[in-house]
């Protein structure tokens, strides 16, 4: 039990200490590492609290995926963060006001927050003990069946989402050179070789 | 009360599985912070302008060293986020196969196929190609 306070203290504290990093850092790659710090040790709180399913899918989603994607954001735009910082200290405590009124409007809808008492028994699919199922299994056995008009939304999403990237991004560039080997191939004689009778003493 | 110590007990039993991984954290961490401070410790550091200066081939850094990149990059990121989340749809669907039937499996594979029209639709237009 001591070694669980342990490790989550030490993950709540890395995970504060790696977020605050994230907006204080000069160099914003260093600020996206710090934030892959940050996800590493929320998985660890994750996995404290018993959500193994979340903890792996946030190692696998947001450290693989969105942290490389931040990364790439990064690169692409062309901006002097050193001088985009200079006025950084100037805006603190008007942004610090703003985040204390998000702050107290948080603790006032969480302090007057109630679940009702039968909220467990009218689930529609009641959380299995952890004995009986793993958590993913218990995802597993109500996502695809029960909840399926949200799980086929989700994969209708995620084609949106493709299909929107494609037609933002995609440009067709002129000028480059390409082998279509279906065209080398589907070439006919009559298309590509001409027998011409050249008078002499005349050009082709 | 009684509900409350199960409780704790059986995620004792739960997290004992990650002990290990917890210990590989823990060496990990040790040894990376042994070998800096040990380098700042026993090494000898005697640091003048010249040798702390940026250099670059003999000349002093022309300018940053960052590059931009171009935005297929970004494409090609999001395209493998997308299917990296149809991955992460396919592991609870994958472990109760056996007891969600056969609804469950023509579920998933409607979902593959909307899927796979998106990647029908991006290997068309080209968005895997890079010239």
């Amino acid at each position: 039990m001591i070694l669980q306070a342990i490790s989550f203290y030490a993950f709540a504290a890395v995970t504060v200490a790696a977020a605050v990093m994230v907006i204080s850092a000069r160099n914003p790659v260093h600020s996206v590492l710090f934030l892959i710090l940050a996800f590493f040790n929320a998985a660890g709180l994750f996995v404290l609290m018993g959500a193994e399913f979340i903890a792996m899918i946030l190692v696998i989603v947001y450290v693989g995926a969105v942290a490389v994607l931040f990364l790439f954001v990064v690169m692409m735009l062309d901006i002097n963060f050193v001088e985009l910082r200079q006025g950084f200290l100037q805006y603190l405590p008007i942004g610090a006001l703003v985040g204390l009124v998000l702050l107290a409007e948080l603790v006032l809808i969480l302090g007057s927050w109630a679940i009702a008492p039968d909220t467990a028994s009218r689930a529609a699919a009641p959380t299995p003990a952890i004995t009986e199922t793993t958590n993913t299994h218990a995802i597993g056995q109500v996502l695809y069946t029960d909840y399926i008009y949200l799980f086929q939304a989700a994969g209708l999403i995620l084609l949106i989402a493709m299909i929107g990237a494609i037609v933002l991004t995609l440009r067709s560039r002129e000028g480059v050179k390409r082998q279509r080997i279906s065209d080398q191939v589907g070439r006919t004689r009559e298309e590509s070789v001409e027998v011409r009778h050249v008078e002499p003493g005349s050009g082709v | 009360m009684v509900a409350d110590a199960l409780w704790g007990y059986l995620m004792q039993d739960m997290l004992s599985e990650y002990l290990p991984i917890l210990i590989f954290l823990g060496i990990a961490t040790g040894i990376a912070i042994a070998a800096l401070v040990a380098s700042y410790i026993v090494a000898r550091q005697r640091p003048d302008p010249e040798k702390v200066s940026a250099y670059e081939c003999g000349f002093d850094a022309f300018d940053d060293a960052r590059g931009q990149f171009d935005v297929r990059f970004y494409l090609v990121a999001i395209l493998f986020i997308i299917f990296d989340l149809e991955i992460a749809f396919l592991f609870p669907w994958a472990i109760s196969l056996s007891e969600i039937g056969l609804f469950g499996f023509w579920s998933m594979m409607a979902f593959l196929g909307v899927l796979t029209i998106g990647f029908i639709y991006e290997w068309k237009k080209g968005a895997l190609e890079w010239e």
